[in-house]
């Protein structure tokens, strides 16, 4: 398979994609496009790209046909959803289908940038633990997946069940692990409205990136997390204990549970 | 015309008017007519025994002469138009007109005909038959007359004349005739005047019920006419002004309920219609923005990095951004307002769900010194609703009365209940049977056509029957027993004599015992057993049908809201907020329970407050 490009963006409308190009070219990565769901799928078979960024509508099918393809093909390559947000149900589908992200249109060079930073962060440690793998050394750790109990939504963000009703929430290791130099956390206030799929608190980093942690679960926040406050290296150290973020009291679980992963499937 | 209701109701009463007067006036004249007649004969009669008296004495002595003059001077009084007297054998003797003496009467005549019929001799005869009324030409007055006979008298053939022998019974007839022509003009005027009289009553009764039957019922009639024709016209908002408390008051008073109801359900519809094409427009216009809208923001944003050590271009490529996002959340919301279409239901308990809301806004509310009352039912089922949506309803209501209430602040009760509209009195037992599985359906005795629940009553080796209504609700119950219920009283299946008591249970009315029956698959019915309680319970049906709500009353004591308001509240974009509001708060909620199968109401009196009242139906539960 051949390597031209990093980047394939799918959408029908010129504006967009050669806005991507644009954007993209600002971080140095090379960009390829098509312009429907049909030649973007030749172009997947016919080339490898390390991201693909695609529509999740389109005149001649939907982004998820992309997704399966890449299962079907067994092709590695990190998908970012774009979506208007009269879909964002259908975004948080598609994490559940194994995008790595999705990015509401319309977007800032920074939201765009930050986020195929990430894809390409993710790809590479993807890349790294397939290696590993093969050559059976598991001493590394790459990073540490979430415990038996827990649900994520994709790779950002992850849930755990109190008794009392309310659930943490919290941001995944390996979602902290394609961030770069972290600088602070911005949150929100208690009895603020959480939305699933929507962001929750958003990372800081240096040159102006803003990474954004989706949240679980729709809710109402009852606590926030006062020593992650203080000391936001907590979230790198101990991102499912003591790094939670949030408490919140969960107003759509039964619904919104079938879009989250069960951590346990990670383990298989 | 004759189409008219009121017109047929005249008609109707004045053809029966016509027809009972025209029939007492013809009896009146008749009787009127004949006691006249009668006065008249009656007065003949006088006449000719008088005028036999004055000429007996010169009878006897047979002055002729002097007979005559007597009958002449009573001959010439005006009404009286003949006197004559005839003898035996029907010769005319003396008259008081002079040209018929010596004539002679057929005794065949009619007027002699009553005395010489079979040639019987003249016997005492009633007057009637001696009286006859008569024309002289067909075209002359009527006449009366009347025969007196003059009998013989001792006196008579012991007169020295010996004119007559004593076996000589009647010696002649005096006859005399009247002229009936004054009785007879009485007589027409007396017509004339019962047939005015009559006219001028059926016209006044006629048009005395015409002023009634047109205020009492053609107005009105014409009233619900017009007002029906407005409605199918499509002016549900027409409504019949005055009503009395007749029939027709209740038929214009219903029908303003009808209309206002079908007014309500097409603003419902309407309103459901309209939202839907709207969140279509919305959600195809937000779509359709968003990428020209990624275009401008990416450009801009790519633009603001490139020119960094360009302070001007800076400073308004920065506005471009901040105004471009701005259009975002502007999109956003308008999405979100698209979006509320698909309710992402769960079961959740109402309650929960308004502490929550008021949980949100709470410090918001008591810096507006607003209090809140909550009269919540406890143990409410829970509902099948999107609990972030609903939340949004009361969070949205909360702060609108908070809004309303202005600075002053106020109080805001919440009022949930479970409100049960149950199928009553539509609901038949078809199949109900004992704990052994025997029918107790009586086809032979029937309430209102449908076969009665059975069940036979002991006590103290009387037995008795109890027919009851198979219409759930209905209750009309039959009883057939003779004595009285007591505390030993067996209700049993008429055919195995095993009991229909519900054990542990009372009637919660009465405290009398309650009979259970089992429905063929449709659980079971209690009823109560006393005659005096109408309490009867089914469960399967109360639950099924969608005929149970939890209604949530909001209650705000701010300045209400406007008559021509109130229709326009859940329409898009109407605000009274000016520039602090969308406009799209109450739309949404009127979405949001719309989609939620439930429906909201708004009653409002200005000065006063306003309730929003929510029902949201109970999910069928079998």
């Amino acid at each position: 398979m051949n390597k031209t490009s990093d980047i394939l963006v799918i959408d029908d409308e010129q504006v967009i994609i050669d806005a991507v190009i644009k954007i993209c070219s600002l971080d140095n990565y090379s960009v390829d496009y098509a312009l429907d769901v049909k030649t973007g799928i030749e172009k997947i078979l016919k080339n490898y790209y390390t991201i693909i960024i695609c529509d999740i509508m389109m005149p001649d099918g939907d982004g998820f046909q992309i997704l399966d393809e890449l299962r079907k093909k067994n092709i590695s390559s990190t998908l970012i959803m774009m979506t208007g947000y009269s879909t964002v149900e259908n975004a948080v589908n598609s994490l559940y289908k194994g995008a790595v992200d999705f990015i509401p249109k319309p977007f800032t060079v920074d939201e765009l940038l930050s986020s195929v930073n990430r894809a390409t962060k993710y790809h590479k440690i993807k890349e790294k633990q397939k290696q590993l793998l093969l050559e059976n050394t598991i001493d590394e750790l790459l990073y540490v997946s979430c415990p038996v109990k827990y649900l994520r939504l994709g790779y950002s963000s992850w849930m755990f069940q109190e008794r009392e009703g309310s659930v943490l929430i919290g941001a995944c290791d390996l979602f902290i692990k394609t961030i770069e130099s972290m600088q602070e956390i911005e949150f929100q206030n208690i009895e603020d409205e959480i939305e699933q799929g929507i962001c929750c608190a958003s990372i800081k980093c240096g040159n102006d990136r803003v990474h954004k942690i989706l949240s679980p679960v729709s809710g109402r926040i009852v606590e926030v997390n006062k020593s992650i406050k203080n000391n936001s290296s907590l979230i790198e150290k101990d991102p499912y204990f003591e790094g939670w973020i949030y408490r919140v009291i969960p107003a759509n679980l039964d619904y919104e549970i079938k879009y989250l992963i069960p951590c346990s499937s990670d383990r298989l | 015309m004759f189409k008219k209701i009121g017109f047929r109701l005249i008609f109707a009463v004045a053809l029966t008017s016509l027809v009972i007067i025209g029939v007492f006036a013809y009896f009146n004249v008749k009787s009127q007519s004949s006691s006249s007649i009668s006065e008249v004969e009656r007065h003949a009669n006088q006449l000719g025994e008088t005028v036999i008296s004055s000429t007996r004495f010169d009878m006897m002595l047979n002055q002729r002469d002097r007979i005559q003059q007597t009958i002449n001077s009573i001959g010439t009084q005006p009404q009286i138009r003949d006197v004559r007297i005839i003898n035996k054998i029907g010769e005319i003797i003396y008259s008081s007109d002079s040209t018929n003496i010596n004539k002679m009467v057929d005794k065949r005549a009619e007027s002699c005909y009553a005395c010489h019929a079979e040639d019987k001799p003249l016997e005492q005869i009633s007057i009637t038959e001696r009286t006859r009324i008569f024309r002289v030409h067909p075209d002359s007055n009527r006449v009366i007359g009347i025969i007196t006979p003059i009998y013989n008298a001792k006196s008579c053939w012991q007169a020295d004349c010996h004119a007559h022998p004593p076996d000589q019974k009647v010696l002649g007839v005096l006859d005399v005739s009247i002229s009936l022509a004054e009785v007879d003009k009485a007589i027409a005027i007396r017509e004339w005047e019962i047939v005015i009289f009559a006219l001028v009553a059926i016209i006044a009764l006629g048009l005395l019920i015409a002023f009634f039957v047109r205020r009492w019922i053609s107005n009105p009639v014409n009233d619900l006419l017009d007002a029906t024709k407005q409605v199918s016209a499509g002016n549900l908002s027409y409504a019949i002004k005055e009503h009395g408390n007749d029939e027709i008051g209740k038929l214009g008073e219903s029908f303003n309920n009808m209309t206002k109801k079908l007014s309500d359900a097409r603003m419902q519809l309407f309103q459901s219609d309209k939202m839907a094409s709207l969140g279509r427009l919305a959600a195809g216009v937000a779509h359709e923005i968003n990428n020209p809208l990624t275009g401008v923001l990416t450009y801009s944003s790519f633009l603001l990095k490139r020119t960094k050590d360009n302070a001007e271009f800076q400073e308004d490529l920065k506005v471009i951004v901040r105004e471009t996002l701005r259009s975002r959340e502007i999109v956003k919301s308008l999405l979100d307002f698209a979006r509320q279409s698909v309710p992402k239901k769960s079961n959740a308990d109402i309650n929960e769900i308004i502490d929550k809301a008021i949980a949100v806004i709470d410090n918001q509310l008591s810096i507006n010194k607003v209090k809140i009352v909550k009269q919540n039912e406890t143990n409410l089922p829970s509902l099948s609703v999107d609990a972030n949506q609903m939340q949004q309803v009361f969070i949205n209501l909360f702060v609108n009365a908070s809004d309303a209430m202005g600075k002053n602040g106020g109080t805001i009760t919440i009022k949930s209940q479970r409100i049960s509209l149950s199928p009553y009195g539509s609901t038949q037992i078809k199949k109900a049977t004992c704990p052994k599985r025997h029918s107790l359906m009586d086809n032979e005795f029937k309430i209102d056509g449908l076969s009665s629940l059975k069940v036979k009553v002991i006590s103290d080796n009387k037995e008795g029957i109890i027919h009851l209504d198979p219409v759930y609700g209905k209750h009309r119950n039959v009883f057939k027993h003779d004595f009285k219920i007591s505390k030993d009283t067996k209700f049993v299946c008429p055919e195995c004599s095993i009991s229909l008591i519900q054990q542990d249970k009372v009637c919660p009315k009465c405290g009398s015992p309650v009979l259970v029956f089992e429905i063929e698959g449709q659980g079971t019915y209690e009823v109560c057993s006393s005659e005096n309680s109408d309490w009867e319970k089914w469960d399967f049906v109360d639950s099924a049908g969608l005929k149970e709500y939890i209604e949530i009353k909001i209650s705000d004591t701010g300045s209400g809201i406007n008559r021509e308001d109130i229709s326009k509240i859940f329409e898009p974009f109407f605000s009274t907020k000016g520039q602090k509001g969308n406009g799209l708060g109450l739309a949404v909620i009127w979405g949001i329970i719309d989609n939620h199968n439930g429906n909201i109401n708004v009653e409002s009196e200005v000065g006063k407050g306003t309730t929003f009242i929510i029902r949201l139906p109970l999910a069928q539960q079998r």
